[in-house]
């Protein structure tokens, strides 16, 4: 019951959401139920809460079961903290019909919760494309000007990618035992080596897409740039997790010989990936734009970690996973101040901020730090783990991806330098100090930077289950 | 026997009417009476209570299934005419005679939905045919619905020739026209006989897919369906469709063995054209309406899986299936009836003006795409859980999917329109009980979204 309260809350909210329109109440709501949800994702941490197993579709076997593992509870924390920052942090934006849009993103939070509780492989189909409806949504009515076509491109990728998922599921199905979909029985259906590799590539390229791994990455970086920034912050920070807590699931424990047969594919495909998304946000004007392409880069590391079927690397990608939300949200949350303030996202137009606004310079550049995977901050701990892997790997690749590195450092100190440093542009002068809360905020996430960065023993110990249950058979 | 009675009378009983009573509205509350009576009758006798018996020498034969279609069509029926019931009026002058016609069409539903005999099939197809030719000129002075019953009838008329010739051969071949038991001997090898069977069998095949518009057979549906009036359009799209694949399944689980492996092939290049006609050309379509009857061929090339293999999920498919694109389709029609114009534009900004018909609308769009929590996502699944077990390589759900994947570009282009794009919408006047209609068809596509067993367990009692 108490898993299912997880999902329940953001539902209930968001159809209360929308009988309400005093500003005040929309926001008392879902501020409410997003800290809600993330209490009881505290409390899951440490308590094992017992599962929810109901029957649901008796005719096809397939059961609506809430599970929770390290995993899960990793990415359902992450989750749980990102939904309330953001909300917190951009309460004050000026939003037309704000009930409904708050509305669609409390469905989204509950899809993806949905997402990485389920243990029903037919749920999971259904909650991956739930989280996807509300943003369609959300994109297309509050987007930029070009908002319609690159949603639609968005969702007609993600849309494609997810039925093949639902091919690769079908299929499962009628090769388990009891034909179900229950993760433990799609465990037991020993699939051959041609079996594994057709279907393999099926789920792969659902989840490929949605990381996104090159060369399927081309809608992402106008997604992330159209959408109201809030949007891009839940794609960003926790919906391209989906892809790679898919790939962990579903994918090696499924497939583990077509899952070695493809690492040396993938990971050159990530490697390619990381470079060149590297490349491209140097030449970045546009800080959202900037922020997607390195996202990218990260995303394609960690796949790419995860593919060297290392326990190290698979370490530290779990521990990534959690940390590059935390980074990428307070990236998120400062280019939104800016731009909510200045009207501009192009990093020429800026300069200054540390002379204006030192505090938020300050947290810029803490979060840069964290971007560039500096000791000390969390992303160290990841990245670190992440390279080993690959060192073990394969040399050459680790060298070319560790290429990406410096990259990341011209990019991520280059943007620090324009907005930052320099004379106060014109446009940077309308620059108010940002709201208390929005403030609080990003202290609060940067000391989770820190805080994880230094000890990071706590998201081992969270995760310790699911590292064994892939390495140890 | 039950429906096929009740539905004939209650024809008779509605052309009468007109003439004793002149007032549209009592007609309409007659034919719900009625139709609530037939629905009444066939449950009847699914549960063993046979009103009228008479002995059609095994011509007929009344499965679990059958019944069950019987009533799913009847009920579907039913709505629509609570639905459209003031449109219907609207056309021509005496709307009692309208009501007659579809009790016609359906006792050739009931018909069809149980027909042991391949004669039976024939004079089926032929009760429910000929009301269609005339409701679709039912508009007697628009050019353009005459011509489509023209076509229609013209078409129409050459496919049941093809569909007799068929009988004839299978007749010349075996003796006989029952289909169960089987007439033919899958052991004989390739006769004399076989061949003529072979042959018999593949005309039927054309006429079957003729009747429910699957490519390369279905260049009569745009024009038929863009030129009937647009209340009938729905009927035709969505009951005497469905209809339409019960019969042709009926046939094929008998009779494809005798087609040993060209039957497969046969029907993966009819499902693969279909997919490919029904999605591609409805992308470029400017009109809503036209737009639907592409959809509703691409539509057909998906229900076509249940005939590809011999498991349980065809049937299960096949119900699913049925009612989640009828609702859909009955919903949008209705939708599309109260524009002004048919064009996408004028479905630009409805979302601002009617938020809750811009969101049934939407509900709509998105069960025929198959998405997730409404009815149209299991249909589909179970779809394509029967092509594969049905014996399909992954390849050709492969395709299935591509297509599915084109047809959200035109499903979502209205809904681009209505929610994205700011505009007058083009909308006559609508009554708030009239959304509430909708509203209705909206939550039972979202319920069998989350619970088809709700739907498919009736099969079983």
């Amino acid at each position: 019951m108490f898993l299912l309260t997880l999902l329940l809350i953001p539902v209930i909210a968001a159809i209360l959401l929308l009988f309400v329109h005093k500003q005040a109440t929309i926001n008392a709501i879902t501020i409410g139920a997003s800290l809600l949800v993330l209490s009881i994702a505290i409390v899951i941490l440490n308590v094992n809460a017992a599962d929810f197993d109901e029957q649901w579709l008796p005719l096809l076997n397939s059961r609506f079961v809430l599970h929770t593992d390290g995993l899960a509870k990793l990415l359902v924390l992450l989750t749980a903290i990102s939904f309330p920052a953001i909300f917190i942090a951009t309460q004050k934006n000026e939003t037309s019909q704000k009930n409904i849009f708050n509305s669609l993103l409390l469905f989204t939070q509950a899809g993806l919760l949905g997402v990485f509780l389920t243990a029903d492989a037919l749920a999971f189909y259904f909650f991956w494309e739930l989280a996807l409806i509300p943003v369609y949504f959300l994109c297309s009515i509050w987007g930029g000007e070009k908002r319609i076509a690159v949603t639609f491109k968005f969702f007609i990728y993600t849309f494609l990618g997810s039925l093949f998922m639902l091919i690769g599921i079908v299929y499962l199905y009628m090769h388990t035992a009891d034909h179900s979909f229950a993760i433990k029985a799609l465990l037991e259906s020993r699939l051959t080596a041609t079996q594994q590799n057709s279907v393999f590539a099926l789920f792969f390229l659902a989840f490929a897409i949605k990381m996104p791994i090159f060369p399927l990455h081309t809608w992402q970086p106008d997604a992330y740039e159209q959408s109201p920034t809030s949007v891009t912050m839940v794609l960003s920070a926790v919906m391209v997790k989906m892809g790679l807590y898919g790939v962990i699931r579903w994918l090696i424990p499924l497939f583990p010989i077509a899952f070695a047969g493809h690492a040396n594919l993938v990971i050159t495909l990530s490697v390619i990936g990381i470079i060149y998304a590297s490349f491209i946000a140097i030449r970045q004007d546009d800080l959202k734009r900037l922020i997607a392409y390195s996202s990218i880069a990260h995303i394609g590391l960690m796949n790419a970690a995860l593919f060297t079927q290392k326990q190290i690397g698979a370490q530290g990608v779990l521990i990534q996973l959690f940390s590059h939300g935390i980074n990428v949200l307070g990236l998120w949350i400062i280019a939104d101040i800016i731009e909510q303030q200045t009207g501009t996202r192009s990093m020429k137009a800026m300069g200054g901020l540390a002379k204006k606004q030192p505090t938020l310079a300050i947290l810029l550049v803490g979060f840069a730090f964290a971007n560039i995977a500096l000791p000390l901050t969390n992303a160290f701990v990841g990245e670190f783990l992440m390279f080993n892997a690959l060192f073990q790997f394969n040399v050459w690749m680790a060298a070319l991806a560790g290429v990406s590195v410096i990259l990341a450092a011209i990019y991520t100190l280059n943007m620090v330098q324009k907005v930052a440093y320099g004379e106060v542009g014109d446009l940077m002068q309308k620059m108010n100090t940002p709201s208390k809360q929005a403030q609080w905020v990003l202290m609060i996430l940067l000391a989770i930077v820190f805080i994880t960065g230094v000890y990071p023993q706590f998201l081992f110990t969270i995760t310790a289950d699911t590292l064994q249950q892939m390495f140890v058979k | 026997m039950n429906a096929i009675i009740v539905s004939a009378l209650m024809g008779v009983i509605m052309m009468f009417s007109s003439w004793i009573f002149n007032n549209a509205r009592l007609q309409k509350i007659i034919a719900l009476f009625g139709l609530l009576f037939l629905v009444v009758a066939n449950l009847a006798q699914s549960n063993g209570v046979y009103t009228f018996e008479i002995d059609s020498k095994g011509m007929l034969a009344y499965t679990s299934l059958g019944l069950y279609f019987n009533t799913i069509l009847f009920v579907l029926t039913l709505i629509y005419v609570w639905i459209n019931g003031e449109e219907i009026e609207k056309i021509g002058n005496h709307s009692a005679d309208f009501y007659a016609l579809f009790f016609f069409i359906l006792c050739g539903v009931s018909v069809l939905t149980s027909f042991n005999n391949l004669l039976m099939l024939f004079i089926g197809i032929e009760i429910l045919s000929i009301p269609l030719y005339i409701l679709t000129g039912s508009d007697k002075k628009n050019l353009t619905s005459n011509e489509a019953s023209l076509k229609y009838f013209l078409m129409g008329s050459f496919s049941t020739g093809i569909l007799l010739l068929g009988i004839t051969f299978i007749y010349g071949a075996t003796g006989g026209f029952h289909l169960e038991p089987p007439i033919i001997n899958p052991k004989t090898g390739l006769t004399n006989e076989h061949f003529l069977l072979s042959a018999g069998l593949i005309l039927i095949f054309v006429a079957m897919n003729f009747k429910v518009s699957a490519a390369p057979f279905h260049f009569w549906t745009p024009d038929v369906y863009d030129g009937a009036p647009t209340v009938f359009t729905s009927f035709m799209a969505t009951i005497v469709k469905v209809a339409g694949f019960v019969a042709y399944i009926k046939i094929f689980d008998a009779e494809a063995i005798a087609l040993g492996f060209a039957w497969r092939l046969l029907l993966g290049f009819v499902i693969i054209a279909t997919l490919l006609v029904g999605n591609i050309t409805a992308v470029f379509q400017r009109s809503v309406k036209r737009m639907l009857a592409y959809s509703s061929i691409a539509q057909a090339g998906f229900m076509l899986f249940a005939l590809y293999g011999t498991s349980s999920f065809n049937n299960e498919g096949l119900i699913l299936y049925a009612v989640a694109y009828s609702v859909a389709t009955i919903g949008l029609f209705a939708v599309l009836i109260k524009m002004k114009d048919y064009s996408f534009e004028s479905f630009n900004g409805l979302a601002k003006k009617e938020p809750l018909l811009a969101f049934v609308t939407t509900v709509f769009l998105f069960s025929l795409a198959g998405i997730p929590l409404t009815a149209g996502f299991f249909a589909k699944y179970y779809m394509l859980n029967a092509l594969l077990l049905g014996g399909a390589g992954l390849w050709l759900l492969i395709i299935a999917i591509l297509f599915a994947a084109v047809s959200i570009s035109y499903y979502f282009k209205l809904v681009q329109a209505m929610y994205f794009i700011s505009g007058e919408p083009a909308l006559g006047e609508i009554k708030k009980s009239y959304i509430h209609k909708l509203v209705l068809l909206a939550v039972i596509i979202i319920v069998l979204g989350v619970f088809p067993s709700l739907l498919i367990n009736y099969l079983y009692y």
